[in-house]
């Protein structure tokens, strides 16, 4: 084998890593839609868009004769990330909108939001923008490889510490780290807080929310909104960050994986980062397979991470614990 | 007597009027629909610096008037029809199949593989070969069925994921083996110099027969009857069967069904079943009839066109004929609008959108549009099969 199989593993986890933070996005998406009775199949939808409006506010932004003050790298890309986040904050409320004020099956109203998704950033798409950049690694591996320590475990099989563990921790993004800690902070927040409580509260049981004085719509709309928001971060991470351009239809159903992701987690941000990067090395591994002297078919490879999905949600292997009340539409009486 | 006579006939026809009438307004918000979702294109058209006018003309003559833009309105209309039906055929029973893609694939693939293995007479062949494209259809589908019945999983999830199980099983079977690894167990001898991936070409037996061709290269198939013909045969199923009014009555409410002793579970099944058989027909006539093989991608987006060729008409089995047709026309003109006024094809998408939106929120265009809502006229779905989880 004329492999490096200590590298292969490295560029592995690192492409590991890179599949799942939009997915792990998409699925908090899901988790506080869901958490609080609204079912998002949208979340694609809001991905595409907001990764659009991103990309073209940086497009604009990189014109010549533009103030240069705008143009600077931290506040080019700034802007961009907050239009996307904005974009994907309004279809939330779009989402909001259909399924809580005109009572439209969340299904329907999902399927619209992916439709238009679509439609809006293939007729708005050009194919020869550019920009002057996109996000740079937001802390640069402190180590090299000269100056570490080779662990050799094999012929063609070795790691160089701690050069690698650098390059695994470091050379990331703004958005992975962020990404990172929503997990965390959003996890913490979902069992600790007000608004978390009453957001588990409304999927539950909304009757018994309103009862207490709980404004149903307006925790839905709230998380709705914030919903968009993370789908739109996980756009904007393809983006304006992993990928740096727009590609038509460049989300290519990341928004459904997270469906999945978010139930493998069993609606639990936690959850949802461990299934998003079961989903990641299952993407990563395709990629990788004949560098580990595998001779597997990609394709039936990558249909596991469904087959799974698919086990978890029948209940062959733990049990799925969807929200009480997630999918139906609530009418304050 | 002749009084008498006088006077039921005028009842009828009064009676004849009150049921036209209510066709008539049954049709309003579906046709508002259409039309507000234009002026919305039309608007983008404008906001992007073109004529609407210009494309608009151009997408009815590249729709209608051209003698091949018409006939590829009803070549487009034929999967749509099926997919629609699939679609509407399990709302009636209270499911939401958005597996139509991953059916549809599968009777794709299965249409084809008879298609090019087998040598047989060329009607029985054609037959063999739907058959088996329905069959696999609908046993693919019946998988969410059988989850939904027995473990209880959400038929969304479950429909969603096997159309990435579908459409990546379906790729490995014609993979070209350009990357290193070795081809699909169905993948064209020749593929792997085109780059393409797909099957072989399938015999000229299992060919659908042509109804009408424009040369140098345009043929009409005839797709269109037999998805005619599927749609009267569905109608018949749901209102003139003991088994129809099993599923209408499940998608009403569960519980009311199971009190009254229907075996949901059965019918359950049985529904996401026939569903996939009407997806599996339409990959199969795509291949019989257009394709001559199976090519991945060649369906993209039929199954979610599906979803909203249903709702545009209101899930009535026959009403997606016209929806259908609507849809199709839609296809067939783009290319002519795209040339005579320069404005992207995907505009046709937005405008798709905008209808699916309407339509399912028919409250904006009873606003916009001042219409007194009809008691009980709205669409009942999806809410009226999780009734029973209160």
């Amino acid at each position: 084998m004329d492999v490096e199989l200590g590298v292969a593993i490295i560029a592995t986890i690192n492409a590991t890593i890179r599949f799942s933070i939009p997915i792990t996005l998409g699925a908090l998406s899901g988790i506080f839609c869901e958490r609080s009775g609204i079912v998002n199949i949208g979340i694609e939808g809001m991905m595409l868009m907001a990764a659009f409006a991103g990309f073209m506010t940086n497009v604009a932004l990189s014109e010549a004769g533009v103030d240069p003050a705008l143009q600077a790298a931290a506040v080019r890309l700034g802007l961009s990330l907050l239009v996307a986040l904005l974009t994907g904050g309004a279809l939330g409320l779009l989402h909001g909108l259909l399924s809580i004020q005109y009572k439209v099956d969340q299904i329907v109203s999902g399927t619209v939001i992916n439709i238009l998704a679509l439609g809006l950033t293939g007729y708005w798409y050009k194919s020869n923008a550019s920009t002057m950049g996109k996000m740079q690694n937001l802390v640069s591996n402190p180590f090299t490889q000269d100056g570490s320590w080779k662990l050799s475990i094999w012929d063609n099989f070795s790691f160089y510490l701690p050069y690698d563990i650098g390059r695994i921790l470091f050379d990331k993004d703004l958005i992975t780290y962020l990404t990172l800690a929503l997990v965390f902070i959003l996890g913490w927040a979902l069992y600790n807080t007000t608004w978390g409580l009453r957001t588990r509260s409304v999927g539950e049981n909304p009757r018994a929310a309103d009862t207490l004085g709980i404004n149903v719509y307006r925790v839905q709309y709230t998380n709705l909104f914030l919903a968009g928001m993370l789908a739109g971060l996980g756009g904007a991470f393809l983006s304006l960050a992993a990928v740096g351009v727009f590609e038509q239809n460049m989300t290519n159903g990341r928004g459904f994986i997270a469906l999945a992701v978010m139930i493998f987690g069993n609606w639990r941000p936690w959850g949802a980062l461990r299934g998003a990067l079961l989903f990641g090395f299952a993407t990563a591994l395709q990629g990788q397979l004949q560098q580990f002297g595998i001779d597997l078919p990609h394709q039936l490879v990558g249909m596991l991470p469904y087959i799974l999905t698919i086990v978890v949600l029948a209940g062959f292997v733990g049990r799925a614990q969807p929200p009480a009340h997630a999918g139906t539409a609530y009418e304050v009486e | 007597m002749a009084t008498t006579a006088h006077s039921s006939s005028a009842t009828s026809s009064r009676r004849i009027q009150t049921q036209l009438w209510s066709v008539l307004q049954g049709l309003l918000v579906p046709f508002l629909s259409v039309f507000t979702a234009i002026m919305v294109g039309a608007i983008l058209i404008l906001v992007n610096g073109r004529d609407p006018i210009t494309a608009y003309e151009g997408l009815i003559e590249g729709a209608f008037l051209e003698p091949r833009g018409l006939l590829a309105s009803f070549r487009n209309m034929t999967p749509l029809v099926l997919s629609g039906l699939a679609v509407a055929f399990a709302f009636k029973s209270g499911l939401f199949n958005i597996g139509v893609q991953g059916q549809l694939i599968l009777g794709s693939v299965a249409a084809a593989w008879v298609g090019f293995a087998f040598e047989l007479p060329p009607l029985l062949h054609i037959t063999a070969a739907l058959g088996v494209a329905l069959l696999v259809g609908g046993l693919w589908a019946a998988i969410a069925g059988v989850l939904k019945a027995y473990a209880d999983a959400h038929e969304v999830i479950t429909t969603i994921m096997l159309n990435y199980i579908a459409s990546n099983f379906a790729s490995w079977l014609i993979a070209t083996g350009s990357d290193g690894s070795r081809p699909g167990p169905l993948a064209s001898p020749e593929a792997k110099l085109d780059a393409i991936a797909r099957t072989p070409e399938i015999l000229d037996s299992a060919k659908l027969p042509v109804i009408y061709s424009v040369p140098p290269d345009f043929d009409l198939h005839i797709g269109v009857f037999i998805a005619i013909l599927a749609s009267v045969f569905i109608m018949f199923l749901l209102y003139r069967t003991t088994f129809g009014f099993q599923l209408r009555m499940n998608g009403h409410s569960q519980s009311a069904a199971e009190y009254a002793g229907v075996n949901v579970k059965r019918v359950t099944i049985m529904t996401m079943f026939i569903a996939g058989c009407l997806a599996g027909l339409a990959g199969g006539i795509q291949t019989l009839g257009f394709n001559h093989g199976y090519e991945g991608n060649q369906s993209l987006g039929l199954g979610f066109d599906g979803i909203t060729v249903a709702f545009l008409a209101g899930n009535n089995p026959l009403g997606v004929n016209a929806a259908a047709f609507i849809f199709g026309a839609m296809d067939s003109g783009t290319k002519r609008m795209a040339l005579s006024a320069d404005v992207a094809n995907e505009l046709i998408q937005v405008i798709q959108a905008f209808i699916l939106m309407f339509v399912a929120a028919d409250q904006i265009i009873r606003q916009m549009y001042r219409i007194k809502a009809k008691p009980g006229s709205r669409l009942a779905l999806g809410g009226s099969s999780k009734g029973g989880e209160n």
